[in-house]
Parts: structure tokens; sequence; C-alpha cells
């Protein structure tokens, strides 16, 4: 019953998937040039994962304009609003080593250490605080390990922003439509409305078309992003080769974004 | 018996019409929130919530307060009580009308609230938050208004009720502690990550929950000359003051585990309460008023002499309110959510329009206890019981 809503969706979207492909194996099937269509929500590509995470590789991703590049990226394609000041909605921003691991800091550091700047997401945890206090299921974490939302069961109660100990996430306390190009918006993913919270997806769209996250194509290699649970993945090749961290390891979380120092 | 609230003189009256007024005057604002969002507020990504959660955890106080009185009435038979029960119990009412006002306004899309119900998620505090509100609504007005009829009536009331009571009573400890997990439960917010925490809301609304209801009393006493008697009060004050003492004592254990342990996570926010830090000193000169007042009031409190002298006890309650206040309506959700995940300072200050719909709930909530207090003192008046004899 509790989940019937998502089922449907689940299944209108398959089958809208369906009504989209099937024109096109027609098409396709008696000579004629069908175009791919834009809109598929699933398909043979699909990249899956049994657990899907990212090492962030800061010895050469470390600069405030190289995220900078990243973040637009990210906010561009998830048409994410610019907005000044303090109500600020951000997926993907940078932070010094003393904001991104707090309670880990050195009094003295590397001066490479102090000068470094580090990319901050939202980082899909395994025990995602976030998802226990959600009364809604607004956010929930996905059998890939990802932690999304539904921004149309969102009721704004903000208890998430409360329990996620990353500040990963942002509320829309205005409108945001007016703060983006509305040109250059992305048509291809949804904007959304004041008065619910959101933050980074792991580019759920993107994995569900085969591409990897937005951030991780344009980080030339700085990032990767791969299954945890497949010991041959990528992922776990630079996990065994390299001496990385993961921010605030005392609150239980386990975040799923790696950071080798 | 809802028609004894559409009689009353012209100071009755105008003290509706200037309730309605101020209702109208927040709904307004609250209509421009509705319009323009929660952007009219001082919060930020930082700082999520604010005044209106701060002044909802306040008033859950107040609402279990009436067990105050509840308890020694119903388990200890402590009949001196009697008049006061229903003023307890109507207060819960008011309260809880108040607390759930003030969920509402500040939630960002009020229209689906009801996804709460919808989609029951018992791994959600909020939801068990919702329940017991609801429930605890639900047993005083069933409780208050049949106690009160079957007076009316003069029948004894039924059997029945006294089981709700009792249900009652230990419900009223579920709600604040439910109230207190929706913030001991969560990682990375020290100031509130503390085993301590229900406890502390139960002490601080044991003293505060009562004080204001002996305030509302005293004024209830001036305005229709309703004397719930004087052994009740000293009894309600002593109460009172053991429970001032003890909430102290539990704000000293929490100072005392964050810095001699000299963890920093767990004394930053005290530290930028009290004496600020990182340069942000908003909060610092209102934690120190608090300090003073709590202590001025319990050396009023304390000694029987100054307690039992009713012209200083009613300074002392409001110093005693306002100390609390200050503990629990403002610093505890600005300290928890302060410093921030990143351990920067983003302060916070609630905006002109925050407050008008802050007054636009309390003053709804002044308004079914106007209600609901102008009935119960004119059935009394009815039954010739104004005063109960000492
Ligand atoms: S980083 Fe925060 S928002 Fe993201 S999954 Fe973890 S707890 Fe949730
Ligand atoms: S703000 Fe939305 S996503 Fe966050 S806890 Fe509330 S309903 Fe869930
Ligand atoms: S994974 Fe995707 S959504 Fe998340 S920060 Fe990178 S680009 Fe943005």
């Amino acid at each position: 019953m509790k989940q019937s809503r998502r089922n449907f969706l689940k299944f209108a979207g398959l089958s809208a998937a369906g009504l989209c492909l099937a024109p096109t194996a027609a098409a396709l099937a008696s000579g004629g040039g069908g175009a791919g269509k834009a809109h598929a929500v699933v398909n043979a590509k699909t990249l899956h994962a049994k657990r899907w995470a990212m090492v962030v590789d800061t010895r050469k991703l470390n600069t405030e304009e190289a995220i900078e590049t990243l973040a637009e990226v990210c906010h561009h394609i998830h048409n994410v609003p610019t907005i000044p000041g303090k109500q600020e909605v951000k997926w993907l921003w940078e932070g010094t080593y003393a904001e991104t691991f707090p309670e880990q800091e050195n009094n003295f550091p590397s001066e490479d250490l102090e000068k470094r700047r580090f990319p901050l997401l939202c980082n899909h945890c395994e025990n995602p605080s976030c998802v226990r206090v959600c009364p809604t299921k607004a956010t929930f974490k996905r059998a890939d390990g990802i932690v999304a939302m539904d921004y149309h069961r969102c009721i704004g109660c903000r208890y998430c922003m409360a329990a996620c100990p990353y500040g990963s996430r942002s509320f829309n306390f205005m409108d945001p439509r007016p703060f983006m190009d509305m040109d250059k918006i992305n048509k291809k993913f949804p904007t959304r409305m004041r008065g619910v919270v959101e933050k980074c997806n792991f580019c759920v769209e993107r994995l569900a078309i085969g591409e990897m996250p937005a951030c991780v194509e344009k980080s030339s290699g700085a990032i990767t992003f791969g299954d945890l649970q497949d010991p041959d993945s990528s992922v776990r090749k630079v996990l065994r080769e390299n001496f990385t961290i993961r921010r605030k390891p005392a609150v239980g979380t386990e975040p799923g974004v790696y950071y080798i120092i | 018996m809802i028609e004894k609230a559409l009689k009353g003189g012209p100071k009755y009256w105008s003290w509706i019409f200037f309730l309605l007024l101020i209702i109208g005057a927040g709904f307004t604002v609250y209509i421009n929130q509705l319009q323009e969002g929660l952007t009219i507020t001082g919060l930020s990504r930082d700082v999520s919530w604010g005044f209106y959660i701060a002044q909802f955890t306040y008033l859950v106080g107040l609402a279990a307060s009436g067990v105050m009185i509840v308890l020694p009435y119903y388990f200890h038979h402590y009949k001196k009580f009697k008049g006061m029960v229903i003023m307890g119990e109507f207060m819960a009412i008011a309260a809880v009308v108040m607390c759930l006002g003030f969920i509402i306004v500040d939630i960002g899309q009020p229209q689906r609230m009801l996804n709460i119900i919808f989609h029951p998620t018992p791994n959600s505090i909020l939801f068990w938050d919702m329940i017991v509100l609801n429930g605890y609504l639900l047993l005083n007005v069933v409780i208050g208004w049949t106690c009160l009829e079957s007076e009316r009536q003069r029948v004894k009331p039924p059997k029945w009720v006294k089981s709700l009571a009792y249900t009652s009573i230990v419900w009223a400890f579920s709600i604040h502690t439910v109230t207190a997990f929706l913030y001991s439960g969560l990682p990375g917010r020290h100031y509130w990550l503390t085993a301590i925490l229900a406890a502390r809301f139960l002490a601080s609304a044991f003293c505060a929950g009562p004080a204001i209801l002996l305030l509302v009393v005293f004024i209830t006493r001036k305005v229709t000359g309703y004397d719930p008697g004087k052994s009740a009060i000293g009894t309600l004050a002593k109460i009172i003051t053991y429970a001032m003492l003890v909430n102290v004592f539990f704000f000293l254990l929490e100072i005392f585990t964050a810095f001699y342990s000299n963890i920093p996570g767990h004394m930053h926010s005290i530290a930028y309460l009290f004496v600020g830090s990182h340069g942000h000193h908003e909060l610092v000169p209102w934690m120190w008023t608090a300090t003073a007042l709590a202590f001025i009031s319990l050396a009023m409190l304390v000694p029987p002499k100054f307690r039992d002298n009713q012209k200083m006890l009613p300074w002392a309650l409001v110093m005693l309110v306002i100390a609390t206040w200050i503990d629990k309506g403002l610093a505890l959700l600005i300290g928890g959510l302060t410093p921030n995940p990143f351990n920067e300072i983003t302060t916070y200050w609630p905006t002109g329009k925050e407050l008008m719909i802050s007054m636009m709930v309390y003053a709804l909530g002044a308004l079914v206890l106007t209600i609901l207090y102008k009935i119960a003192t004119d059935i009394k008046r009815d039954l010739g019981e104004l005063t109960e004899s000492d």
C-alpha cells in the first residue's frame, strides 16, 4: 500500500519509456531511420551498481576555479538557481580542509593542504540520517545506494536539513525560477518550486541513460565513480591504491564519497 | 455550553475583537508568506529552523505542564486542585492548538501537509510527534468537556473519564519526550545530542508551564472573581520552584560535561551562546539576561516567606517565564544549528513578518483559551463555586 504510488510512478515511467521505444523499434524494423527519443527514462545502456560511490582525488582537483567549473556544469544541467545570500541553493560547492573535515583539523597543516579546496556534495550515505527523519519518504535510499528525493512529495518541513551532518541540503525559500536563465535551462530536467528541499542526486538521470555523473565527466579523471561492492570496479581500484578519508566518520552515516588527500 | 462564550460584557468583547484584529493582521502576513515562501523569514540554508519551531517547542511544554495539576489530583487525591484541573486541561488545549499552528506556518508546502498521514513513516520522529500531539489534544478536549458538562449537570463524571485522565497523564510525558527526541537523535548537532534533553524539556515544562498557568489564573481571578484557593496556588508555586531548581541543575550538568571533557564540538554552541564566537555575539546579552532572571526568580521562590507573598509571586513567575523562554524559545534552536556543519557561524534573527505571523498563532491560542475559560468560569458562577473554600 505504502509503496503503491512510487511503484505506480515507476510503472508509468517504464510504460512511457516503452511507448517511446516501441515506435522507434517499429521504425527500425521497417527500415526507416527512427530518431532516438530524448526522454527515454530507462534504456539498455542504463548503468547498474550494487552501491554507487565516488572517489575524489584532491591532489588533482583542489582549486576554487576547477571546482567552480564542475559546479557550473552540475548546476546548469540540474537547473539549480543562482540565489545570492544565505538562502542559496547549491548541489556542488567548495570548502577548505577545515570546513570539509571540521573535527579532523590539524594545528600545523602542510602549506599545500592549507591552500587546497575540496569539492562538497551530498555523500549518499550508507546510513543516511536525512532518510531516517523524513516524515513522508520524500527522501529515500535506492537499492543502488543513491539517496534520492521525490520533490512532489516533500512538505518542506526541513527536518532533513537539521539531520544532515554535512550541510548537503538546500531549501527553496523562494520560487527558484526567476533566478535561472530561462532561455538556457535544461529542458530534460525539471525545475523545482518553492517550499521543497533539494540536493545532489548523483546524476541518476544520467546513469539511467548510460552516462557518468556530469562532475565526474568534467573532472578529467580526478573523480572516479563506480560500484563499491564490485572488487574489480574502478572505485575499488583507486581505494586500494590510495589513502582516503571520509567526512565526519564519528557520526556513523558512512559516506559514499571518499577523498584522496 | 458553547453559548456561554457568546454572552459577555463590553470588556470581554473588546478583548475578543482585539485578538481577532491581531489574528487578522497576522493572517495577511501569512498570506504573503504563502505567496513568497519562507524567504520572508530570517531563516537560511544553515539555520533552517527558527522562531516558529522554537515557539512550537516551548508551547509543547505548556501543554505538558497541565499534568502537574492532574497528576496530584488523580494519583494523590489532592482535592485542593479540583478547581484548577479544568484550567490545566483547557490550557493544554490552547497550547496544542498553538503548537499545531506553529508547525503549519513553518512548513514550506502546507497544502501537502497530510502526506505525513498518507505516507506514515514510523522511522521519523516527526510522525510520532504528530500522533502524540493530536492524541493529547483529543484527550484533553474529551476529558475537559465531559467533566465540565457533568459538573454543570451536577452529576458525577462518567467512570471512563478517570481512565482517560490516567492515560492523559502518561501521554503528557510522551508529548514532551517525543518532542525532545526530534532534536536529540540527530548526528552532528552537539547542543541537542544529549541524553538528558528529554529530561531537561520536562523540567523546564514543569516550571514554565504551571508558571504561565498561575499567571493566567491570577488574571482570571481579577477579571471573573474565580479563585481556585490559596492552598492550591501555594502548592503549585512549590511545584514550580522544585521544577525550576531541577531545570537549572540539568543545564549545569550540560555545562560540566561539555567543558570538563573539553571536546570542541560540545563546547562550541554553548560558547557561542554565552560569550560569542568568531566575532558573533548576537545571543550573548539574551543568555545572560536569562541567567540573571533564572537566579533572581529562584531567590524569590525558594524562601517560603517570599513565595507565599502573593504580591511578589507574580513577579517571580514572570521572570521565570522569560528566563525559560529565552532558553527554550530562542537559544535552544539557534544554538543547536549554530555553528553549522562546517563549523562556521551564520546568524539568524526573526524578521518582523515572522514575528507578526507568530503573534497570529499566539493570539489564536489566547482566543481559544479565553473562550474556554469564559465557559468554565460562567459555569462555576452558575454553580455558585466561584471561590474554593480553603
Ligand atoms: S550527505 Fe546528508 S543529505 Fe546526503 S545522504 Fe548523507 S545525510 Fe543525507
Ligand atoms: S523537507 Fe521534505 S525531504 Fe526533508 S524531511 Fe521534510 S518532507 Fe522530507
Ligand atoms: S554527481 Fe551529479 S548531481 Fe551530484 S554534484 Fe556531481 S554533477 Fe552534481
